[in-house]
């Protein structure tokens, strides 16, 4: 787990809605069982213009592709960003190529818990606060996050936000989300015990062998 | 709890809650979890190289459907290049965890959404979660079913619970009588289509009213299993005699002594009276047309015999990737594939509308179709009716279940800028390969069309002779 609770660094736009998991790291990126090796294939369709046969030649027309592209830690973008399949690899590929912060109008309710998880901080803004973001990060300001002031700042821009405290907490601290529950295991055991007794009819779960 | 009237949502959650956070949060019992190769090998990795153990393997089950093979007289393992890696982690995993495992030649292996409700595993009532975003299909048996990452995954599977935060409550009351070449695809692609891919995002949708009711389960299915494309948390589906009536007998479902005991619970799951939702949507079904999408999200789709709309920009992403201009007329467009499958639109209800339209027919020259029953189940029952012969005798391909080309993962896929009419769920840019250009409609508008190789509008195959029939259709 990591730690999130301040960061400053350089930002990119992606001035665009809708932008889904798939795009983020297409399905066919997504090679290992594991959780390491996926920056490389972070928006791969966009980023390069090989990318269907496996290629690795730079779109120049990409923001990550253009100055400073390849530093950016904070990654601005429109509404419902990370939409689509619940793939955790779009969190992963976003975190290894060195995104910290994505700040968008809303994102996919799935990434979004995604991101916590991970070290990384989704701040939603309004859509003019986006709008005033991106024009001042085209104009070259990087961009700070907050978290425990719960505050986004980027040239003259001062945005407050706010992340459930579950989030919070989780990113504050760099807790484990399973070691913060398995602290509560007496409770959950117990909780299991009654249950069997009163939804006995659930507690089936041999598969016949015959199959 | 409190005492008021209570939604459906509110009693699964409160039959669930080991713990309430100060947020609002809840700390809830997860039933039942499902895993597919292509993500649950990853958390089981990772939980593996944690050195945690699973809570209870006897509550999950796990099949091999997203890059399984399709083609007929399939290998064991995958002929996707690197699929293998995913495949045998899956079944190694499965095995030293203790998991029930539906491997690709199970006689009951199918995509995972589709084989949840067929063994029983989805239940009214219970909480079920798959590291997979159509896990809300199975809210359609009145389970509260959710997607979840791969890290949520990892929890349920450690801890057997996960912690939800609080979700607002959203009603879709459908009313009115589906039109005959209307189905519930239509209805999901119209809802989203109106109100946009985000409108119901942090929120629970219940489905309810005389149009949900006279639906068979199957297209509960498929309403559902769109909820994601809305924006939802995930969409749910109160249990009735419908429910109870399929859900017996499955391999998970109650013993037949305990089945009165759970159907006496199961009949209070539905919304209280006088309960007030923070927000409700009617719709009138009654004038729905057949739906088709235009662009690369589900929220871009209009009646088929619609146009896109005139108020895309023309340089517009979407239109430029579907080649498509403001204001042209989807009917008509020229399409180069067909594709019938997915959790979507796999079903045997689904196989059988399609067959109805091919039988006799034959596809149009040039259009590669394909038709993937969603499990080994839904096969079998469709080869026991026929079902086969009259897809292949149209000239269809009858292929081998799993998620196959709903989602292109580097094996079989469409051709660059191939247009596709497809059962799917997601139009999404590269969804179907690289510059594939997708369109989404129902399983008799994807038949249809294939037929006439362009959009169509199915409300015209009655109308339209059958051309001599083929000999091989019995
Ligand atoms: S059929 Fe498609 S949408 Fe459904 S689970 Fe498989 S890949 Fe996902």
């Amino acid at each position: 787990m990591s730690e999130f609770r301040k960061h400053k660094g350089r930002a990119v736009v992606m001035a665009q809605d809708n932008i889904s998991t798939d795009q983020i790291i297409p399905s066919r990126e997504m090679k290992r069982v594991s959780k390491i090796g996926l920056g490389d294939g972070l928006f791969a369709n966009l980023r390069y213009i090989d990318a269907a046969k496996g290629g690795r030649t730079p779109d120049p027309d990409f923001v990550l592709n253009q100055r400073d592209g390849e530093s950016a830690s904070v990654l601005v973008a429109g509404a419902n960003f990370g939409c689509g399949s619940s793939r955790e690899h779009a969190v992963w590929a976003l975190k290894e190529f060195g995104f910290r912060v994505i700040a968008a109008e809303s994102f996919g309710t799935i990434f979004f818990n995604n991101c916590a998880a991970n070290g990384v901080l989704p701040v939603v803004l309004t859509p003019e606060e986006v709008s005033a973001l991106m024009e001042t990060v085209l104009a070259g300001s990087h961009v700070k996050a907050d978290l425990e002031a719960q505050r986004l700042m980027a040239g003259d821009l001062d945005f407050s936000f706010t992340l459930p405290p579950a989030q919070r907490e989780m990113l504050l601290k760099g807790l484990s989300a399973i070691d913060v529950t398995l602290a509560d295991k007496p409770l959950i055991d117990l909780f299991v015990a009654q249950d069997q007794k009163l939804r006995g009819w659930l507690y089936k779960t041999e598969r016949p062998s015959n199959g | 709890m409190t005492s008021g009237p209570a939604s459906l949502f509110d009693k699964i959650l409160a039959a669930h809650t080991i713990k309430r956070f100060e947020d609002q949060g809840t700390l809830v019992l997860i039933d039942r979890i499902l895993l597919h190769e292509r993500t649950g090998s990853v958390a089981l990795a990772s939980l593996e190289e944690d050195g945690r153990a699973l809570a209870a393997p006897e509550t999950v089950l796990a099949t091999i459907d997203h890059i399984a093979d399709n083609r007929p007289g399939r290998p064991a393992l995958s002929r996707m290049p690197g699929g293998e890696v995913f495949v045998e982690a899956m079944r190694q995993q499965s095995q030293r965890a203790g998991i029930t495992l539906y491997d690709v030649h199970d006689r009951d292996q199918g995509i995972v959404h589709v084989i949840a409700p067929e063994q029983g595993f989805a239940l009214p009532g219970v909480t079920i979660v798959c590291p997979d975003s159509h896990t809300c299909s199975l809210g359609a048996l009145g389970a509260l079913a959710w997607g979840i990452g791969t890290s949520e995954a990892e929890h349920a599977l450690a801890t057997r619970t996960l912690r939800i935060p609080a979700y607002k409550q959203m009603r879709i009351v459908l009313t009115g009588t589906l039109p005959e070449w209307s189905t519930a695809k239509d209805v999901i692609l119209a809802l989203i289509s109106r109100h946009s891919a985000r409108h119901a995002v942090g929120h629970v949708i219940e489905f309810a009213g005389p149009a949900v009711d006279d639906m068979p389960i199957e297209a509960r299915l498929t309403l559902c299993n769109m909820a994601v494309e809305f924006g939802a948390f995930t969409a749910m589906i109160a249990p009735d005699e419908k429910t109870f009536d399929y859900v017996e007998g499955r391999t998970f479902s109650p013993e037949p002594a305990q089945i009165a005991e759970a159907r006496m619970w199961w009949k209070t799951l539905r919304t209280d009276a006088g309960y007030t939702f923070d927000q409700e949507i009617r719709f009138d079904v009654t004038n729905l047309a057949p739906m088709v999408s235009w662009g690369t999200s589900p929220e871009h789709a209009v009646p088929v015999d619609g146009t896109v709309p005139e108020d895309i920009p023309d340089d517009s992403r979407a239109l430029d990737y579907m080649a498509l201009r403001p204001g042209q007329p989807l009917a008509g467009l020229k399409v180069d594939t067909a594709f019938i499958g997915s959790c979507t639109n796999s079903r045997l209800s689904d196989l059988r509308r399609a067959a109805g339209i091919l039988r006799g027919r034959r596809v149009a020259p040039g259009v590669k179709a394909i038709c993937v029953p969603g499990s080994n189940a839904v096969k079998r029952a469709a080869e026991e009716e026929g079902l086969d012969r009259i897809f292949t005798a149209a000239g269809f391909e009858w292929q081998e279940p799993g998620c196959a080309m709903c989602f292109y993962a580097g094996g079989a896929s469409f051709g660059e800028r191939d247009r596709v009419i497809s059962s799917t769920n997601r139009n999404f840019e590269g969804r179907q390969g690289p510059g594939a250009r997708t369109h989404i409609a129902s399983p008799e508008t994807v038949a249809w069309s294939a037929v006439q190789g362009r959009i169509s509008d199915v409300r015209n195959w009655a109308k339209t002779p059958v051309r001599p029939p083929d000999e091989r259709v019995s």
